[in-house]
């Protein structure tokens, strides 16, 4: 094998590496462009229409939404699907309150004689509906407002 | 409070076929590099070699299709050169030490990068969803904390080099605080997830910063002791280091106070100097990297110096693979691989080596910014960032910026433990990944995604 030859094979190596590390960066360049930043509470009027809008309308399951109407939330909107729906702080939670006054597990909504029931999860500072302490599992109607903490959470069909 | 959504999520399989497809034509042009300059002529079964690492990474790659089509795709590519690379330099140090192919390192090395992409595999098959992984956070501590110790026990624990940081099971020997850091990075996320509004609660505010109260500074002292403990029991600088940093890191990244940052670093100045003070190999440490070449220093070991004299006559360009004698440093395959490529490769091809890794960290980083849930930021951005310490703690190490310490260069170098969970370590990153990159609307149906989460 001629000096040459290695010579030869020695630098196309190393091209090689950096031609490897700029097609990387080229691949990278995707982080930079192709974001999108919706700001949720932009609109006015308690800006549900944002949210709501990047959700596509046949997405919205026939079961119906829960809305958060008051609180740092508001305008959250969550379709409702075949199963519980966890409210707390805790991360695994579906809704994430970030709200003092309410417990990392706090309550729970569940699929109930047709409808929707909501029960509290032994939270600290209770679970109302329509301004009532529940105590045990109860029906959450369309309309009614469930009350944690400082977010208040509406049933909409 | 906004929602940030890809406006195209693009899957990248295919970019990442291709460029899996250019690392392997790199390893094969190194390889081939090195078989001509020690034989004088083209390895003669190069296609069926070449052709087992496309096999194994290809197999990845389909598995990744099939099962995490959204994951990054940069991760394999990268992982897959590096271990490539780290394969070529061993083969070459076989030929230097005139071992056979059959019976050396290289050969043993490519079973265990074969195992550890098998092991990779099983990982992403058998964990659909990272967020299982939280159910076993404190198991994963005991075990993170029983892997740690686990060389200390009489009978299975093994001392080589001076450093009790090995098990022995009859002819195989283990490093088990290489598979900790993987565990405790599980725990420490599913710990810190739970707790981080108690530890950054508001605390005293001193030069501007926000420091936790006293009651709630048990956590970090703990781990400090642990990390003293197994500095003071396995002789192991490196792994110490490594251990407190990550649990420092995910702190920070969890509270968001710099407080913690301030604290960590106090403890481990602390904790340096009273190690110093204690042990006899520290300081002997600490005299290798301050006085490399004094007479003292080259009576001890002369291994960094040699290693230091290797990367100088490398210069700029290197001087090839397979003509530069990388051999004479000791360790050259394992702690110093380093140094053997920048003999080798040159300040040019260490750099892009370098590069390598820090792509590979900064992949790691954007997963956690990316990933939904507050679990998998932590665990992402933990194991990025155990990752890009070790290789701070290695290569500041082999050129003198800190002391030299026992840990391995991921991927690089020879060795079964680090191989198999730096191999794991990137199946949770895939696995995390996957779930970063998906848009919202897929996921909507198959699980709980938080729709709404609030403030963080």
């Amino acid at each position: 094998m001629s000096e040459l030859t290695l010579t030869v094979l020695r630098l196309s190596l190393l091209v090689l590496l950096w031609l490897f590390v700029f097609s990387l960066a080229a691949v990278l360049r995707g982080d930079l462009f192709g974001t999108r930043v919706v700001n949720r509470v932009t609109t006015t009027g308690g800006g549900s229409g944002s949210l709501a809008a990047t959700v596509p309308r046949d997405r919205r399951s026939s079961n119906g939404n829960i809305l958060v109407t008051s609180g740092r939330l508001t305008g959250t909107r969550i379709p409702l699907g075949t199963g519980d729906i966890l409210i707390g702080r805790n991360p695994e939670c579906l809704l994430v309150l970030d709200d003092d006054f309410a417990s990392g597990r706090h309550a729970r909504i569940f699929p109930a004689q047709g409808g929707w029931g909501v029960e509290d999860l032994g939270s600290t500072n209770g679970t109302f509906v329509n301004d009532v302490r529940i105590e045990e599992p109860v029906q959450f109607e369309p309309g009614a407002q469930l009350r944690i903490g400082r977010t208040t959470i509406e049933l909409q069909k | 409070m906004s929602v940030v959504t890809s406006l195209r999520p693009r899957r990248g399989r295919n970019v990442e076929l291709l460029l899996l497809l250019f690392a392997v034509a790199i390893i094969t042009l190194a390889y081939a590099t090195v078989e001509a300059s020690a034989n004088g002529a083209w390895p003669a079964n190069l296609a069926t070699q070449v052709g087992g690492v496309l096999a194994i990474a290809v197999v990845f790659h389909l598995v990744l299709r099939w099962t995490a089509s959204y994951a990054d795709p940069l991760l394999l590519p990268i992982a897959t050169l590096l271990n490539g690379l780290g394969l070529v330099m061993i083969h070459r140090l076989d030929i230097a030490k005139g071992n056979e192919l059959g019976e050396g390192m290289a050969l043993r090395q490519l079973t265990w990068s074969a195992l550890g992409v098998a092991i990779a595999i099983g990982v992403l098959l058998w964990l659909r969803d990272h967020r299982t992984l939280r159910r076993y956070t404190f198991l994963a501590g005991t075990a993170g904390v029983v892997l740690l110790l686990l060389p200390l026990f009489p009978f299975i624990g093994r001392e080589i080099n001076g450093a009790r940081i090995w098990i022995g099971l009859g002819p195989f020997s283990f490093q088990p605080g290489e598979i900790a850091k993987i565990v405790l990075a599980v725990f420490f996320a599913g710990y810190l997830v739970r707790t981080r509004d108690v530890l950054s609660i508001a605390g005293p505010r001193v030069l501007g910063m926000q420091f936790p109260r006293g009651r709630d500074l048990g956590p970090i002292l703990l781990m400090w002791a642990i990390s003293l403990a197994v500095l003071f029991w396995q002789k192991d600088l490196g792994s110490a280091l490594l251990f407190f940093g990550l649990f420092v890191a995910m702190l920070y990244v969890a509270t968001e106070r710099v407080g913690w940052i301030a604290i960590g670093l106090l403890l481990a100045a602390g904790g340096a100097v009273i190690a110093f003070r204690l042990f006899g190999h520290v300081q002997t440490r600490v005299l290798l990297w301050l006085h490399t070449f004094s007479p003292e220093a080259v009576a001890q070991s002369d291994q960094l110096a040699k290693g230091l004299m290797g990367m100088a006559s490398g210069g700029l360009l290197g001087t090839g693979l397979g003509q530069g004698r990388p051999y004479i440093t000791y360790f050259a395959e394992s702690d110093f691989i380093i140094a053997s490529f920048g003999e080798e490769l040159g300040l040019v091809g260490l750099m892009a080596i370098l590069i390598l890794y820090v792509l590979l960290a900064e992949r790691g980083f954007r997963i956690a910014v990316g990933v939904r849930d507050g679990f998998g930021k932590l665990l992402a951005a933990g194991l990025a960032f155990s990752l890009t310490l070790q290789c701070f703690v290695v290569v500041g190490g082999v050129t003198r910026v800190i002391p030299l310490t026992g840990l391995t260069m991921p991927f690089l170098s020879s060795g079964g433990s680090s191989l198999l969970a730096n191999w794991t370590l990137v199946a949770l990153l895939l696995r995390i990944s996957d779930q970063a990159r998906q848009p919202v609307l897929d996921t909507a149906d198959s699980g709980p995604v938080p729709a709404a989460v609030g403030g963080r």
